[in-house]
């Protein structure tokens, strides 16, 4: 197989993978396009097989079904609510394979075979132009060495994220020293870097780099807590992208650069969305906390005397009399699996005449676009979830909104209070509405730490108890009536 | 050093036809475009396969590329299937 046929066959996936990519800018071509990547993918793979280099298939054999195996189990078997995680944990093993793919090329060439550990980080003479000619052999170094270090951070950091998400790790801790603590490490990791490209003979600085990278994805998204997860995961999805794209520098392999940078474009635009519906930079995000809170908002002062509970059966008598309700959905709905239970209420509204809409903002749930895929598992179509910007003009004409597990995305202090942390990001104007229906287990803040004066205002309903339970009543009621 | 000017062009450039595919892609979207975004960065797996056949190599370089198979290829067929899951549950009625 020639070069040059190998080179087309992957100029054909890099289109495929861009017809996939635009496939994806609407519903109805979204499942075609996903085909076409994956056509892409097949033919990719396939004419690398065929390529002369390859002439041991035990361990890819041995790679390929066990990989197989173990992404068709998790694709088939993971709950839609769990879709964070699962992203969380692809982005990772992405991460790991630019890493392994890096640390492979490398030991490669240095092409040592060890019987002992001593023997193995023992310097072996190799300059840079065992990578290649004059200045390509520096090149090359320095793509492994960045592969290497992205790689790391991309697989620890995901794994910690993964945890976080999945309830395995709760507690918030970073180094001591925090943001400068990650910057030693970074430091590190890039002396190692540089120690790499001027003297290449000595496994240790490789294995120093890895080391220092591993702890530094660790400590990086360990200080991150649960609502600013939307915000690590696109972050990771980008930087699992650029390492592949950095891993198709080492090999001089075109269809690795293309793909990889359409995906750390990807993740990067999901990122800054992301940021922008927070109103909070990157950096604030990464290694911020929440901004001290100016003057101490008491939430006794704010609640004390002022909330008006409800019970699901006088909710459903409500909304008899309403003509438009929009139910908004946060975490709160995921953690109570309550999509199915929703789309009946709405269902139930729509048998009575009443138009139902869903207000979506960009950061509900634990990753971007969260709560419109529980919502499709739940069979609601897609023109009816409506995005932030499309849905706030209407809450003025809207006789009730559902706030169903969501908090600080509904909560007024953003738009009125300027001393607020939070003042400043977008929000769902829920409070326009004539009546706010709020489902939700206590007064407890969410995860801004603040109260919110939506809860205690004159035309807002607080139902307390699960959200699924809650709404499955409502239904029950305004069927019987 | 010319090719390498040649793959910096096509990196640059992919960068920027990213940026033009990715900001049409609809919020309801945003997470099957992550999913299967992951996917296509399974396409490390060609470098894998690269590392884990060549054959003639140490044993830890064997031990890697059989992990880099083994990832990209959990990328690959976990991200398309999943994405696809998710894809063809986004219906009009």
């Amino acid at each position: 197989m020639s070069s040059t046929i190998v080179n087309l066959v992957y100029l054909i996936a890099g289109v495929l993978f861009i017809l996939g990519i635009k496939g994806l800018t609407k519903p109805a071509t979204a499942v075609r396009g996903n085909m076409l990547s994956a056509t892409g993918m097949l033919i990719a793979v396939v004419i690398t097989l065929l390529n002369s280099e390859i002439v041991n298939f035990t361990y890819i054999l041995a790679g390929v079904v066990f990989g197989g195996v173990v992404g068709a189990y998790m694709a088939l078997r993971i709950q839609m609510t769990s879709m964070p995680q699962m992203v969380a944990l692809l982005n990772g093993f992405g991460g790991g394979a630019s890493l392994t793919i890096a640390a492979a090329e490398y030991f490669s060439v240095l092409n040592v075979d060890a019987q002992s550990l001593a023997q193995f980080l023992a310097p072996v003479t190799l300059s840079a132009d065992a990578f290649g000619a004059a200045a390509e052999g520096q090149i090359t170094l320095v793509s492994i060495g960045l592969t290497i270090l992205i790689g790391a951070v991309t697989l620890t950091g995901s794994l910690v994220a993964f945890a976080k998400l999945q309830g395995l790790v709760k507690k918030n801790v970073g180094l001591p020293g925090g943001p400068a603590g990650n910057a030693l490490l970074l430091i590190g990791a890039l002396i190692a870097l540089g120690c790499l490209i001027i003297n290449p003979s000595q496994a240790v600085t490789v294995l120093m780099l890895v080391a220092l990278a591993l702890l530094l994805g660790l400590f990086l998204v360990l200080p991150i807590g649960g609502a600013d997860m939307p915000v690590v995961i696109a972050l990771l999805n980008s930087y699992s992208g650029l390492a592949a794209a950095l891993a198709g520098f080492i090999l001089g392999n075109t269809v690795l650069i293309v793909a990889g940078s359409l995906v750390g474009t990807s993740g990067l635009i999901l990122t800054k969305i992301m940021c922008v519906a927070m109103n909070r930079s990157l950096g604030n995000v990464l290694f911020g906390k929440m901004a001290p809170v100016g003057e101490t908002v008491d939430a006794d002062e704010i609640y004390a005397g002022k909330v008006t509970s409800a019970q699901p059966d006088e909710v459903a008598m409500m909304l008899e009399m309403a003509k438009r309700v929009v139910i908004v959905p946060g975490y709160g709905m995921a953690m109570a699996q309550a999509q199915h239970a929703v789309r009946e209420l709405a269902d139930s509204m729509v048998s009575k005449g009443i138009e139902v809409e869903y207000g979506i903002h960009p950061v509900a749930g634990r990753m971007p676009g969260h709560m419109n895929v529980l919502l499709a598992e739940a069979e609601v179509p897609y023109d009816k979830l409506v995005e932030m910007d499309r849905i706030n003009p209407t809450f003025e004409e809207t006789d009730m909104v559902i706030v169903i597990g969501a908090n600080d995305v509904t909560n007024p202090m953003a738009r009125e209070s300027e001393g607020s942390p939070i003042y400043g990001m977008p929000i769902l104007n829920v409070d326009k509405a004539k009546h706010v229906v709020v489902i939700k287990r206590s007064l407890s803040p969410g995860f801004a730490g603040l109260p919110n004066p939506l809860f205690a205002m004159d035309h807002t309903l607080m139902v307390y108890g699960d959200g699924k339970k809650s709404v499955i009543e409502m239904t029950t009621a305004l069927n019987q009536s | 050093m010319e090719i390498l000017i040649l793959l910096l062009a096509l990196f640059v450039l992919s960068l920027f036809l990213g940026v033009e595919l990715i900001v049409k892609v609809p919020p309801t979207l945003h997470t099957p475009l992550m999913s299967g975004t992951n996917a296509v960065s399974g396409i490390t797996l060609v470098g894998a396969l690269l590392a884990a056949g060549s054959g003639s190599s140490p044993m830890l370089v064997n031990v890697l590329g059989f992990l880099a198979v083994t990832f990209a290829t959990i990328n690959v067929v976990g991200g398309y299937l999943v994405t696809n899951r998710m894809l063809s549950m986004f219906k009009r009625k």
